[in-house]
């Protein structure tokens, strides 16, 4: 946004100097992840919603995996006729994305015919093909979550002689290793199998209502579509059935505002049947439910609630409160299965002719079919299969602590997954050769000043667009993952004093004080009538929802965690703001305009 | 009280545009209807009729109206300032005035609003808004039966008559009805369409206001505050506060309404609060509903006045109707289909896709 103030423009990547302090950014990434002289002649859009924070070696995983899979998706398995995939690049570690369209028409043409019958398969069979999809989903969960680290003891297993298996431990380091990126690969390869299509149903059906109701809002666009079993408010459902168990079993004294877990797991074990009652209803809920990420699953350091009980812990004692007081109401499932029907049939009778009303019922029809996986999957793919994932990467991670490569098990997310390749090797060696491992003097200074460069990095702000400025951005898929329209890039450009402009999620307008988490296990922290300001939230940060008035977030679009939530309680939500976490303090007064998409500091 | 020349409001309704004129007969539907509407009276067609025999016993000044060039704008400005003095200075025929007396004194103390409720409104004359005149804030029998008179002349305003002649409306079967309501003192109003007027879009309600009488805004003095409402979800898809530099109001003795400068803490302050705003659109599809059609309908909201404003007052009964009518230009307007159903339901995404996204 540097240049003459009668034409705003976004730096070029090659304008782009290196943070301060975070000199060596560069050796963190691998060289694909680089700008490229050529890469300032096209427009890149920071990808604020997946990659908010400044990239750990390791986790950039969740970008080059994710991307691999959804252009294979696109280019080369579905053949969408006017899209490829996605490019990414990392520059003092923020993640930058440019989409490759296909403009020639001939060969929009020739991909469009391979495409109709493609598409065309997928969406004929689509619940038959999704459930088995939701089969195949849950056998890599499993296989994920049952992969071991070998122990490499001093003395191999006798089984390996008497089996004749002949492959020592050492070797299964590495094939355990891969196996785990490989999964990861393969979890991704599916994530993206239904992904687009669905986004693609519910595109047409979205510019279909924007058509014929020109002032229809996003979200009572998307309220029609809208599950209402959705998987995503499980985990909160279940913390509510565990809040309800703790009264009628008589524990509920347990629960306090800033009680400790396990010192309430090792009291409940003392409180007798009731206590068991509790505890095993407690690990029932556990596995699966509580495999959701405290972010949206492209970061390690986002924990699980399984990896941290604070989280959950810090919502039970408001729930058990309410049991008490015999305030805590189940989700109205039946009336918000009305609701959405009366909306979708009163929009319906708007309609002008026989002839609209017949493609409203096909298109709807078609979304209420392909919803349920664009709902549902991020619960198995980025909160559960994720959390198991880096849960294994920290086991390796803990071997390589043991053997002394490492200081410590998480320093392993400072490393890129072919350093970590290059570190289990150098611990096989050793095992074999009866030699301690070399990696130590070789790491450990890598460790130390990467740390040192992510904590200079977070100092930066990254600029929300580089490159030039396009002519036209009408990319819905774009627009619904990111939020990012021409509108979005005008006011990239013009930023305003005391305004931040996001996306409207959920409808209404209130005014308070507000209150800015970055982590999730500070919802302790959240009293009621306060407006939640937070980075992004995730199924995790359901509780929460029950104190607020109005939820704004750095990044969402409007089908984003915090958008349905939001909505569901009926309360203003404006999602996607970019910065608002950085620009609001806690104790402002802010304004939430949900219609709009606008906050504002007032005092 | 339905006699021959006035009767209750409410005992009018969309059929009787003839005897009471189209305003009248719009507001007795109203209020049959059940949506709230000032108490009022009818002065009918028969009424004026009464007088115009007496003003032109053979017709023969409405003839010559009838017979001028549509471009003749001098000869129907000379012509209609004629006919216009007569109706206003001939007294009123006695048993029409006998009537009028005890309705207005059935009507109660306090100031009322004269209307004019033209028979001929049809769409695009109903569009010229303001051709026919209101007096508000009018004092007294006395005063009424003046302005009676001044309404029935207001059918003969020039504008009004160049119309016809360029549409080619005669003058013969021409009448006026005329409206006598309470005069409501109302904290904001304004008009709203239940469609929008910018896009058509028939799934929401846009609302127009300001502080004070509607007059400020029907006349064009204030840049109003707007509200675009949904009908479905009641969710509110546009709002932007006007300046609002003037206010209209009266006084609780004289005659007639002022214009003064708006207080100045009101000038940039929403005249309606969201939960009134949902509430008007709620009453607009109400009428919507009632005709089967969309409505451009005014409106008022009773509660204190705009220099102490209550704007958390009890709003839900307070809503006030003073005119529905069809609007006429998207009615008027055929749009294609936006889409047809296909063979199978993923062809409308197949289609999509082959555009640029």
């Amino acid at each position: 946004m540097d240049g003459n103030a009668s034409t705003p423009r976004f730096p070029l990547p090659s304008e782009i100097a290196d943070a301060p302090g975070a000199e060596g950014w560069r050796s963190m990434y691998p060289y694909f992840t680089r700008f490229q002289p050529e890469d300032d002649k096209r427009f890149w859009f920071y990808n604020s919603m997946h990659f908010p924070e400044p990239m750990p070696a390791f986790d950039t995983i969740t970008a080059e995996v994710p991307y691999s899979a959804i252009g294979a998706n696109t280019a080369r398995l579905f053949v969408f006729p006017t899209t490829l995939g996605i490019e990414h690049r990392i520059v003092n570690g923020r993640v930058y994305i440019t989409a490759n369209p296909v403009t020639d028409p001939d060969e929009i043409g020739r991909r469009a015919a391979i495409f109709a019958e493609r598409a065309g398969y997928y969406y004929e069979n689509w619940d038959t093909l999704y459930q088995g999809w939701k089969i195949r989903i849950k056998g890599l969960i499993d296989e994920i979550t049952s992969i071991t680290v070998p122990e490499l003891p001093e003395f191999d297993d006798a089984a390996v002689i008497t089996e004749s298996r002949g492959v020592a431990q050492n070797h299964y380091v590495r094939e355990n290793f891969h196996r785990c990126i490989d999964l990861f690969s393969v979890m991704w390869h599916h994530h993206t199998e239904f992904l687009m299509l669905g986004y693609g149903a519910y595109v047409v059906f979205f510019q279909f209502c924007k058509q014929a109701f020109p002032e229809i809002s996003d979200q009572a666009v998307a309220r029609m579509v809208a599950g209402i079993d959705v998987i995503m408010y499980r985990p909160d459902d279940e913390l509510r059935g565990l809040a309800r168990l703790a009264v009628e079993a008589g524990v509920a004294d347990l629960f306090t505002e800033g009680c400790s877990p396990p010192a309430v797991l090792a009291a409940l074990a003392e409180r007798g049947e009731g206590g068991q009652r509790w505890l095993s209803a407690f690990e029932r809920a556990r596995d699966p439910w509580f495999n959701v990420s405290t972010g949206d699953g492209f970061y390690h350091h986002h924990r699980s609630w399984a990896d941290d009980l604070t989280v959950p812990f810090a919502a039970l004692p408001r729930y058990v409160a309410q049991v008490r007081d015999g305030m805590l109401a189940d989700r109205p499932t039946e009336a918000l299965r009305a609701e959405r029907d009366r909306i979708a049939s009163s929009y319906r009778d708007l309609l002008g002719s026989d002839e609209e009303k017949a493609a409203f019922d096909q298109m709807l029809g078609l979304c209420r079919v392909v919803f349920p996986y664009v709902e549902d999957h991020k619960f198995y793919c980025e909160h559960w299969f994720t959390s198991q994932f880096f849960a294994r990467i920290r086991e390796f991670g803990a071997l390589l602590a043991r053997s002394g490569v490492l200081a410590e098990a998480e320093d392993v997310f400072q490393l890129h997954h072919t350093e970590v390749d290059q570190a289990l090797s150098d611990v096989m060696l050793a095992w074999a050769a009866g030699a301690p491992p070399v990696g130590a003097a070789h790491f450990r200074p890598i460790v130390a000043e990467r740390k040192r460069i992510l904590e200079a990095l977070r100092g930066w702000s990254p600029p929300p667009a580089l490159g030039p400025v396009p002519e036209a951005l009408n990319d819905p898929a774009v627009h619904m993952l990111w939020g990012v329209t021409q509108t979005t890039i005008e006011a990239w450009l013009r930023p305003s004093e005391g305004e931040i402009r996001g996306v409207g999620a959920s409808s209404g307008v209130v005014e308070g004080p507000a209150r800015v988490l970055t982590e999730v296990n500070q919802i302790g922290e959240v009293r009621d009538g306060e407006i939640l300001v937070c980075p992004v939230t995730a199924p995790s940060w359901a509780p929460v929802f029950g104190k607020i008035r109005a939820a704004v977030s750095d990044i969402g679009g409007s089908m984003s965690h915090a958008a349905i939530v939001a909505r569901e309680y009926g309360m203003p939500a404006v999602v996607g703001t970019g910065d608002a976490t950085k620009r609001i303090s806690t104790g402002q007064r802010v304004r939430v305009d949900g219609d709009r998409g606008i906050v504002q500091v007032i005092a | 009280m339905t006699q021959l020349f006035t009767c209750w409001t409410a005992e009018v309704g969309a059929a009787d545009a003839a005897r009471a004129g189209g305003k009248a007969a719009a507001l007795g539907e109203l209020a049959r209807a059940g949506l709230p509407v000032p108490r009022g009276f009818v002065i009918t067609t028969a009424a004026f009729l009464s007088h115009m025999d007496g003003v032109d016993p053979d017709g023969a000044a409405r003839g010559a109206l009838g017979a001028l060039a549509a471009d003749d704008l001098a000869g129907i400005s000379r012509a209609a300032a004629g006919l216009r003095g007569r109706v206003v200075a001939a007294g009123l025929p006695p048993e029409v005035a006998s009537e009028i007396a005890p309705a207005c004194a059935a009507l109660g103390e306090g100031p009322v609003a004269v209307r004019s409720s033209a028979t001929l409104e049809d769409s695009a004359e109903a569009s010229f808004a303001g051709l026919q005149d209101t007096y508000l804030a009018v004092r007294g029998t006395d005063a009424v039966l003046d302005r009676v008179r001044a309404c029935w002349a207001s059918l003969y305003n020039d504008e009004s008559v160049a119309y016809r002649r360029r549409q080619g409306i005669g003058e013969d079967g021409l009448a006026m009805g005329v409206v006598v309501q309470r005069m409501l003192n109302p904290r904001s109003a304004g008009v709203m369409f239940t469609r929008s007027p910018v896009t058509g879009d028939r799934s929401v309600v846009a609302i127009e206001g300001t502080w004070g009488l509607g007059s400020a805004l029907v006349g064009g003095e204030v840049t109003p505050d707007s509200f675009t409402v949904s009908k479905v979800t009641g969710e509110i898809t546009g709002r932007r506060v006007g300046v609002k530099l003037r206010v209209h109001s009266f006084t609780p003795n004289g005659q007639g309404i002022s214009a003064s400068p708006m207080p100045f803490a009101l000038r940039r302050s929403a005249c309606l609060s969201d939960d009134e705003a949902r509430a008007l659109a709620q009453t607009g599809r109400q009428v919507e509903d009632h005709y089967g059609a969309p409505q451009d309908i005014e409106w008022a909201l009773l509660g204190d006045s705009p220099c102490h404003p209550a704007l958390h007052a009890d709003f839900a009964d307070r809503i006030v109707l003073l005119q529905s009518r069809p609007e006429t230009v998207w009615a008027a307007r055929d749009r294609a289909p936006i889409a047809s159903p296909q063979v199978k339901a993923s062809d409308h995404v197949l289609a999509r896709f082959r555009r640029a996204l």
